[in-house]
């Protein structure tokens, strides 16, 4: 339950396939730094991020604690798609009642590390999460989604659930799925799930026996497979300019 | 339109295709029929360029190019049509969405202007309801969640918006009620009875041929043409079984 308090390695169980020659020669202020925000009850906070390619840092890490308040809504949606290491963390309380919808798709190819890392505290009875993280990855890139949910004793009739699908477009790139479920209730749903996979050869041939392309047809399949994470975004021009917006940095040579 | 000279094709090491000689010319619909595991669906297949299949032997040309020299989404613009079997889920990807750009894709390739979304929108509405599938179905996932016959029905519709010069149907019929038969039957008349259009049925049975008669009908076993005859070949095959006839 206690935060890292000391400079993290990757030989803590969190920080356990991050990239440790980042995290050496990162500042501790850094790497354990938190924003903090507060959903008050009855509202709703929605925040979209995108982390891309580009000239920036050679890594970021990024840390938020969120505290939904009775019957609030947060929605966090997030694509990581560039940088050597980038790490998006969310630590998420929920009161009574409260809903945490989270959409992550991290993408990327050569050696790039990314990974979303959550942590959702049902604290009271009620409250709802979904988690839908999808990872695609080529050249030696990784994608991962260490998701942990903890259920306290009172919080009866919690609905939680996280999805971590990961495809690999290439030999050599690969994913890390750590979904870790704490439950002290008993009368709750809590769903995992976790596949890691390549492009369905059956689908691209159907698709290009009809006229598309090869790199078409694999752009398509791709962005149906990252749709599922911001398939919650409400506002259409949001969900499209995160959608393409994630697309955009798919790398031509890897489909 | 479609020569396939002395094809010989195998899977893993294994030999299918053993010499198949088949010429369909313009305007004409020609049937194979034959026993499970004569290499039908296997002939469907290596005309669609399906990967995986290795050809030791033999030639295929349609409309006077080397149909087996194309990448799979050549052919589709060079106007040849493959019905599949077994057609394909593909969660998350439109119908509508995947077949425009698929046309698109194809008239690019063929040097003409890109249909706008209104054009296509028309042009897989009238299609759809030759077909008499619902529109609403052509907006959902492809093949995702449909029934054996609605699959066979958007095969159809896809080859109407398509509009190939060539189509080869791989059982077809199978899954379909009679119904369904007839509407598939039906669409399939409609969209290639073209003296510049050729159709290659491949079935198991006499029945849809009561709706799309064929001009020529061969038996295929052990991955050759062993008979070729007139319609009433088919009929002759219902009535005393592959054994006896070929």
């Amino acid at each position: 339950m206690s935060d890292v308090l000391t400079h993290p390695t990757t030989r803590d169980e969190d920080w356990r396939y991050s990239d440790a020659e980042y995290l050496a020669s990162t500042s501790s202020d850094e790497l354990l730094h938190w924003t903090e925000w507060t959903v008050a009850p009855g509202e709703v906070k929605s925040e979209y991020v995108t982390l891309l390619s580009g000239p920036q840092a050679r890594g970021t890490v990024q840390r938020t604690r969120v505290h939904v308040g009775k019957g609030g809504r947060l929605e966090v949606f997030a694509t990581l798609a560039g940088g050597q290491y980038q790490r998006y963390e969310l630590d998420v309380t929920l009161e009574e009642g409260a809903h945490f919808e989270f959409g992550g798709v991290t993408l990327g190819g050569d050696v790039k590390l990314q990974e979303f890392v959550t942590r959702v505290v049902h604290a009271e009875p009620n409250a709802t999460s979904n988690q839908t993280v999808r990872a695609v990855q080529w050249g030696k890139a990784t994608g991962n989604f260490l998701g942990r949910i903890e259920v306290v004793r009172d919080a009866q009739k919690t609905d939680a659930a996280q999805n971590f699908r990961a495809l690999l477009l290439e030999k050599g790139a690969s994913a890390n799925a750590k979904p870790e479920l704490e439950i002290f209730a008993d009368d709750v749903k809590c769903a995992h799930g976790a596949a890691i996979g390549a492009l369905d050869e059956q689908a691209l041939f159907y698709l290009a026996s009809r006229g598309l392309p090869p790199v078409e047809a694999r752009k398509l399949m791709v962005r149906a497979f990252i749709a599922d994470a911001f398939v919650e975004i409400s506002d259409d021009a949001m969900r499209d300019q995160m959608l393409e917006g994630a697309l955009a940095e798919l790398d031509q040579g890897a489909l | 339109m479609l020569e396939i000279t002395n094809l010989h094709a195998e899977i893993d090491g294994k030999k299918i295709l053993k010499g198949l000689t088949l010429s369909v010319g313009a305007g004409e619909v020609h049937a194979i029929m034959g026993p499970n595991g004569a290499g039908k669906s296997t002939l469907a297949y290596v005309l669609g360029g399906r990967p995986g299949y290795e050809i030791t032997e033999g030639s295929v040309t349609f409309a006077g190019q080397d149909l087996l020299a194309m990448d799979p989404h050549e052919r589709a613009a060079a106007g040849f049509f493959l019905g599949f079997q077994y057609p394909v889920e593909i969660p998350g990807v439109s119908n509508v969405q995947f077949l425009r750009e698929a046309l698109n894709a194809q008239r690019k390739q063929r040097g003409e202007e890109p249909l706008t979304g209104g054009e296509f929108l028309k042009l897989a509405k009238e299609k759809a309801g030759l077909l008499k599938l619902d529109m609403d179905m052509l907006k959902r996932p492809v093949n995702v969640g449909f029934s054996g016959g609605e699959k066979k029905r958007n095969e159809m519709v896809q080859m109407g918006i398509l509009d190939p010069k060539f189509a080869v149907l791989d059982e077809t019929d199978s899954g379909l009620d009679i119904d369904a038969l007839r509407v598939v039957g039906e669409g399939i008349n409609a969209i290639m009875r073209d003296p510049a259009k050729g159709v290659l049925l491949i079935t198991h049975y006499q029945r849809l041929l009561d709706y799309v008669q064929p001009d020529v009908v061969h038996v295929l076993a052990g991955g050759r043409i062993v008979k070729t005859g007139g319609p009433e070949l088919a009929l002759e095959l219902e009535e005393q079984g592959y054994e006896a006839v070929a």
